[in-house]
């Protein structure tokens, strides 16, 4: 089926998100939409799957024009998405989940589920899918789960299949494996729309890559274009994808984490006896597919956690034990890995979120009384040393841009001597631009001789700042490598094997 | 595909746990008490319970318990039961789920020994103790439906209160006009729905806070029922608060069924409705198309939404079905158990049920049994008031409220209700 969308615009309020897009998806074609977070990807298939009324513009089918007044107007008419976050009920089955909204009934409305699962069972054979009808989503790795959406639209006989961000949730061999099955779909003549930031995969997969920043379409290219080139196209001006950092210069294991064990309320091991050391100026990445104990580990170190047992020693004073403030008085900054949830109040001021961690205490208070003049003097000092685009010091943080506010907690932790340094996640959902700025600081900080240990779910972020990495899965170490190592190795870690098999089997393979 | 199951970051249990002392020391306390109340404290008598009454054609023979005896049997085994859970979570083992049930029954058993025992005279109908039961039950578990119906989509309906009075209201006026119970019934279905239209309204198309409408819902409507009750009603008593009362429809022969008879074939017409109310809400719920949208639209209103379901229409025509249901349990009240409507009459049923319905784990059948279970201590407050017994009677007036509280916040545990309940489904 052929897909057509032309002038597209979409407006929430005064805030055009989609600029009269164009756009021709072609059966048998992987179509590409790369944008940066907040370019209006995700908009623009909202807007295409009728979860959204367009402000102006037209969708055509085989030439002609649709309307679409809500999902299940576009299912009917061959569409099927797979959302970033997926639309699946976590208590409910997979059969239960497929079902739902073009359920078999018997007489009197009763279910029949068993006409759902031979469809499942059939197209998971087909594919070689491998889902159970019968499992509960909730205890399905992503992976499955994303294979679940594909089957929800392929059952409801999707000929255009969106797939929004499909890889922000996998490890890199479940995405070898995504990328094989949309392979598959479009040999079976499906038109596939995928969206994505990630540059690499985007080259990898997609047929036509159209690149969309700020609302409009900035072009179609080819997928042999150059990666540099085509983040240029994302942000707009020349960015620069390396760092080019010096080598560390590793100083004395000043951090010291050992036997840390969490436990969740239910007594399930979140971290399990995982052990390493850090030292000065040097980064320590820590990888993993998101959920498999990086959470746990960061928030036993800062006292968020309960059930928590083991050592982690800086400097030789145990850290295990003390609350959260006590911490941060030993020297520790953090940046949480949701800074909208843990590392800023969206309603106070720049200037306030600027001395959260240290509002109570001199410079910024004197008593019981707070000093507002130095709280402005700081903000002001920090909004300029880190180019945080704010109206004002004043402006509330919540409606800064996410690489703005990002900016923001990285000012705060970094502007006082620390003796360790933990940032979650420091560039999710951070702009292009601002991911360079914000790497280089984190550098920086590591230069001055602090360890810095790093958590991310993004292996190009892993390579690119890791002076060493450690790869969790399952809460479990899997082991400490260099900061060179090969992604397949990593990947083969971060899905459950040891350092050591892991470079067995990327040996063998090759 | 074998690399992707692996990594699931959820794990199956593994060995470790953490230490919840909560069972065993409630199990201990419970022991102590049966220790110093039931076997120290136990009367010298033999608690009588009479199974039959002997009118019926089926006879079974009563049972006697020596107070004493049986006060020593409970809390010996209460104490080993303490001391077992005590042992396992110790040793960092789960407790097996038979056992609050069976500790549950075995310190009612205590305790109704203990109290008939001491009572004047010592001697109580089990029977009729297990049919007022379900009768007082009936209008919370109506209460309890239609929480689940609200709260299973995705609403949460604190004005389950003021659904079951505007229905006892409505009951009874229309029923005294009309001279006709069954035309009360109905009356007081429409009644309840009406609450809901406007807890449906503030809650899903104005995204107003769930819980404010349904506290304002519940004043408005005391005060509104309470206003015409002082006013128009108390005026003309004759013509507009005179119901007539609906029938007790026996089954032949059911009936005379001895303990069961009473409850399941002697009933009036809304006890009947309860049960099929019940059964059928459950089978909707569960094992119907329209009990899956309802479900998913009350997890995750957006999947429902982007599977081409429509939430808040959804979300509407359950609300609104709740309401009916409610207002049938409100009808119980004056035209099952009294023959007249008074001011507040409802008297906290609304609010028992929601904790029923949180203690049946938004279930159906749960609700069923929980509100069960507060029903026979209203009952057994009643029965025991009439025995004469040496407890305070404002301390028999306090059990079913002191049980919902130690049911919903001590037994539960961490139960999980529907994850969209009381968050507005706002589209862009």
């Amino acid at each position: 089926m052929l897909l057509e969308l032309q002038g597209i615009t979409k407006k929430f309020g005064t805030l055009v998100a989609n600029d009269s897009i164009d756009l021709v998806v072609k059966p048998g074609e992987v179509h590409c939409l790369l944008g940066e977070n907040g370019a209006g990807k995700s908009t623009l298939m909202n807007v295409l799957y009728g979860l959204y009324e367009p402000t102006e513009g037209s969708i055509l089918l085989d030439g002609k024009a649709v309307t679409f007044k809500g999902p299940g107007d576009a299912m009917a008419a061959g569409i099927g998405m797979v959302h970033q976050h997926f639309m699946l009920i976590p208590v409910f089955t997979v059969a239960e989940n497929v079902a739902l909204g073009d359920e078999f009934t018997r007489a009197g409305g009763l279910l029949d589920l068993e006409k759902t699962r031979a469809k499942i069972r059939d197209i998971s054979d087909r594919y070689g899918f491998d889902v159970d009808p019968d499992a509960l989503i909730e205890d399905l790795p992503v992976g499955v789960q994303q294979r679940v959406e594909i089957i929800k639209a392929l059952v409801r006989n999707a000929s255009v299949l969106i797939l929004d961000e499909p890889t922000a949730v996998l490890t890199p061999q479940e995405t070898d494996e995504l990328i094989e099955i949309i392979g598959q779909l479009k040999a079976a003549g499906t038109a596939i729309v995928f969206i994505s930031h990630k540059l690499r995969e985007v080259r990898a997969v997609s047929d036509v890559i159209t690149v969309i920043r700020r609302g409009a379409v900035v072009g179609s290219v080819d997928p042999s274009t150059s990666t540099t080139d085509l983040a240029n196209m994302m942000v707009g001006r020349q960015v620069s994808l390396s760092l080019n950092k010096a080598p560390a210069q590793p100083g004395e294991r000043t951090f010291q984490v050992r036997n840390l064990t969490v436990l969740s309320a239910t007594g399930q091991r979140l971290l399990d006896d995982v052990s390493f050391d850090i030292a000065q100026g040097e980064i320590l990445a820590v990888a993993g597919v998101q959920g498999n104990g990086q959470t746990e580990l960061t928030e036993a170190i800062l006292g968020l956690q309960p059930h928590v047992s083991g050592s982690a020693t800086l400097k030789g004073t145990e850290l295990i034990g003390m609350r959260a403030r006590q911490v941060i008085r030993q020297g520790v900054g953090f940046v949480p890995e949701d800074r909208t949830v843990d590392g800023l109040v969206g309603t106070f001021s720049v200037a306030e979120n600027l001395v959260l961690n240290w509002y109570n205490e001199a410079p910024f208070a004197k008593g019981l009384a707070m000093k507002p003049a130095v709280v402005m003097a700081n903000a002001k000092a920090k909004i300029d040393e880190y180019d945080v685009r704010t109206q004002s010091a004043e402006s509330a943080v919540g409606t800064l841009s996410g690489g703005n506010q990002q900016k923001v907690v990285l000012a705060r932790e970094l502007s006082r001597p620390l003796n360790l340094f933990i940032a979650s996640q420091p560039t999710r959902g951070v702009d292009v631009g601002s991911i360079e700025f914000l790497h280089k600081r984190i550098v920086q900080e590591r230069d001055s001789g602090t360890p810095v240990m790093i958590v991310s779910t993004e292996l190009d972020e892993i390579s690119e700042l890791a002076d060493r990495i450690a790869v969790l899965h399952r809460g479990k170490l899997m082991g400490v490598v260099p900061g060179n190592t090969p992604r397949d190795v990593l990947g083969l870690m971060m899905a459950g094997m040891t350092a050591d098999e892991a470079l067995g089997q990327s040996v063998e393979e090759k | 595909m074998s690399v992707a199951t692996d990594t699931r970051p959820k794990r199956p249990s593994t060995n470790a746990t953490v230490k919840n002392w909560k069972a065993p020391i409630g199990f201990g306390i419970g022991a102590v008490v049966a220790l110093l109340v039931f076997a120290l404290g136990g009367p010298a008598q033999t608690a009588v319970f009479r199974v039959s009454n002997d009118s019926d054609r089926f006879r079974l023979a009563d049972v006697a318990l020596p107070a004493v005896a049986v006060g020593w049997f409970t809390a010996v085994v209460l104490t080993l039961i303490a001391v077992y859970a005590f042992e396992q979570v110790r040793n960092g083992r789960p407790i097996n789920r038979w056992i609050p049930i069976i500790y549950g029954l075995l310190f009612m058993i205590g305790f109704l020994t203990w109290v008939v025992g001491s009572a004047n005279i010592p001697s109580i109908s089990l029977t009729g103790l297990i049919a007022g039961s379900v009768t007082l039950a009936i209008p919370l578990i109506f209460g309890s439906l239609s929480g689940v119906l609200c709260e299973r989509v995705g609403v949460v309906n604190i004005a389950i209160e003021g659904q079951l009075l505007s229905g006892a209201f409505a009951a009874a006026v229309a029923a005294s006009i009309s001279g006709n119970a069954y035309v009360g019934l109905i009356a007081a279905a429409f009644a309840g729905t009406l609450v809901s239209v406007v807890l449906a309204v503030f809650s899903i198309k104005y995204y107003v806070n769930q819980i404010i409408v349904g506290v304002v819902l519940n004043v408005l409507v005391s005060g509104l029922t309470g206003f015409l009750a002082s006013t128009l009603l108390s005026r003309d008593p004759a013509t507009f608060n005179s119901p007539p009362s609906l029938p007790v429809i026996s089954v032949p022969f059911f009936s005379d069924l001895p303990i069961i008879g009473g409850i399941l074939f002697r009933q009036s017409i809304v006890g009947y409705l309860m049960y099929v109310a019940v059964i059928v809400i459950y089978i909707g719920l569960f094992r119907t198309k329209w009990g899956l949208r309802v479900r998913a639209v009350g997890e995750h209103p957006q999947a429902a939404d982007t599977m081409g379901i429509k939430v808040n229409s959804t979300r509407f025509w359950n609300v609104l079905l709740g309401g009916a249901v409610a207002g049938f349990g409100g009808a119980f009240f004056t035209l099952v158990s009294v023959s007249s409507f008074s001011r507040d009459m409802t008297a906290g049923a609304g609010y028992i049920a929601l904790a029923a319905l949180i203690f049946g784990r938004w279930n159906p059948i749960g609700a069923f049994f929980a509100a069960l279970l507060f029903g026979f201590f209203t009952n057994l407050q009643y029965v025991l008031s009439i025995v004469g017994t040496s407890v305070p009677s404002q301390f028999m007036a306090m059990l079913p409220y002191i049980v919902t509280i130690l049911a919903v916040a001590g037994l539960v545990g961490r139960s999980r209700p529907p994850a969209a309940s009381g968050t507005p489904y706002i589209k862009e």
